[in-house]
């Protein structure tokens, strides 16, 4: 935990405003003062294990993510941080332990699916669809149901503004990872965001632009688990608060004997 | 099911098709094609194109259905957007209906609404055509909905097109009895409700039976 002091002289901290106040580096618990009708659940990891092929990435791994609290993931390639996300996601089952959002399962879950926002490595843009038409697609098929006014805010927030109408095909990577994170931008309640390298290909701006709504939703009670390897420090920065889950730490192949 | 999943997805497929409208006509011009071929293939006796007329009509949309399948999951799949719809609410049915419905309206109609026209350059006597268009209009659907289950099963692997063909053509072949026989009842001085009947019947297990099976395969190939 020695990041968040150690890059105190960063430029990027100017953006620290937008983080929540009563946010410390010491103290996990939600920045929310905002009385949400029914809180967040926290997602907990039990004992997980994850295999891939006939190898064993981690095992006898736990962790809980409580509401309001942003967990860093991170390892070396190849240590299973996708893995791991999509396991969280639920579209692949443990080998071994169990993954609850609350007390059920996050796998086939209907709430669960209501109040998660998975952003893979992947955008998920199709090149013939306009900006506006993959994000309210997206948007749409999530159960967000945002009209074109709240659509156009998004993009413009994350620096869209102009390429509404910009088919993905003709989109920079940056631009096009600019509207697969568009998607967070029209949040408004208290969701599970996971986050797969969201800082990938994205300039200074878009990484303030990210951090800002990093602490806007943490701020509404809003948990956050992200992988994130080259900018490591700004997260560290925007996101006082925040722990580290290292998949280095975790036993390999301990599991495998047991 | 989840409405409005279908409806987004079933939507997008068609504005998406629309975007790319050479590409979605490449069926029907094989479907086209590949029948005025047989009258070069078999010679130009009418009494031989007259007979062989509704199982080539048949055949060619059978084909026609399959080769405008494999992209059908694996463009979605290799951009990420399989994995996004998959974690929506309630969504595995609702895409997998989606996609289908989608597919027949791109790929299925026109071949229905082409095979008269083929009927008549075959020399089919003009009270055969309607039931070939019904029979067709009955059929497509079917292959859409196999179609479907096959494209999801060999969703990332390669040589998905051949594996396909090869898993839903014998899935096809009751269809293809029923659909061809009604023109053939009619050509024989029979009624063609039965062969009909039996064709409805099949969709309606198809309608039934393919989506969730096509769902549970696309929730394998994601994990």
């Amino acid at each position: 935990m020695s990041g968040p002091t150690s890059i105190l002289t960063r430029p990027c901290l100017r953006h620290r405003p937008d983080r929540p106040m009563n946010s410390s580096p010491l103290n996990g618990l939600p920045a929310a003062t905002t009385a949400s009708p029914s809180p967040l659940p926290s997602l907990r990891l039990l004992d997980v294990a994850c295999r891939r092929g006939d190898r064993l990435l981690f095992s006898g791994l736990n962790e809980t993510l409580a509401s309001g609290e942003l967990l860093w993931l991170r390892g070396d390639n190849g240590r299973g941080k996708t893995s791991l996300l999509r396991l969280v996601a639920g579209l692949a089952a443990p080998e071994r332990g169990q993954i609850l959002w609350g007390d059920a399962p996050t796998r086939r879950n209907e709430r669960f699916a209501g109040e998660l926002v998975y952003i893979a490595h992947a955008n998920a843009l199709k090149d013939d669809l306009t900006a506006t038409e993959s994000l309210a697609f997206l948007a749409r098929v999530h159960g967000r149901d945002a009209g074109a006014p709240a659509i156009r805010a998004a993009l413009a927030r994350l620096g869209l503004a102009g390429r509404e109408r910009t088919p993905a095909r003709s989109l920079s990577q940056g631009l096009r990872r600019r509207v697969a994170l568009a998607r967070l931008a029209l949040e408004t309640t208290p969701a599970l965001w996971v986050l797969d390298e969201p800082f990938d290909a994205l300039d200074v701006a878009g990484t303030a632009t990210l951090h800002a709504l990093l602490a806007a939703h943490r701020a509404r009670g809003g948990s956050v688990l992200l992988t994130s390897h080259h900018l490591h420090l700004d997260v560290a920065a925007a996101s006082a608060g925040f722990r580290v889950l290292d998949l280095d730490l975790l036993p390999r192949d301990a599991g495998a004997l047991a | 099911m989840n409405g409005a999943v279908f409806l987004a997805v079933y939507l997008r497929d068609l504005r998406l098709a629309w975007r790319r409208r050479t590409e979605a006509l490449l069926p029907v011009a094989f479907f086209l094609v590949a029948a005025s071929l047989f009258p070069l293939g078999v010679g130009p006796d009418p009494q031989v194109l007259k007979l062989i007329a509704p199982g080539v009509v048949w055949v060619c949309a059978l084909l026609a259905a399959m080769l405008s399948m494999p992209p059908l999951y694996a463009a979605d799949h290799a951009d990420g957007s399989l994995e996004q719809l998959l974690l929506a609410r309630d969504a595995g049915l609702a895409v997998a209906a989606a996609k289908a419905a989608g597919h027949w309206t791109i790929s299925g109609a026109p071949l229905v609404v082409g095979a008269p026209l083929l009927g008549l350059l075959l020399g089919l006597p003009s009270e055969e055509l309607p039931v070939l268009f019904v029979s067709l209009l009955l059929g497509t659907p079917i292959l859409s909905l196999l179609g479907g289950v096959g494209a999801a099963l060999t969703l990332g692997l390669r040589s998905a097109g051949m594996l396909i063909v090869l898993i839903v053509l014998p899935l096809a072949i009751p269809a293809l009895i029923f659909g061809a026989g009604a023109a053939a009842a009619v050509d024989a001085g029979q009624s063609a409700s039965p062969h009909l009947s039996l064709l409805g019947a099949l969709l309606i297990a198809c309608l039934l039976g393919a989506p969730p099976a096509t769902a549970a395969a696309l929730r394998i190939a994601v994990e």
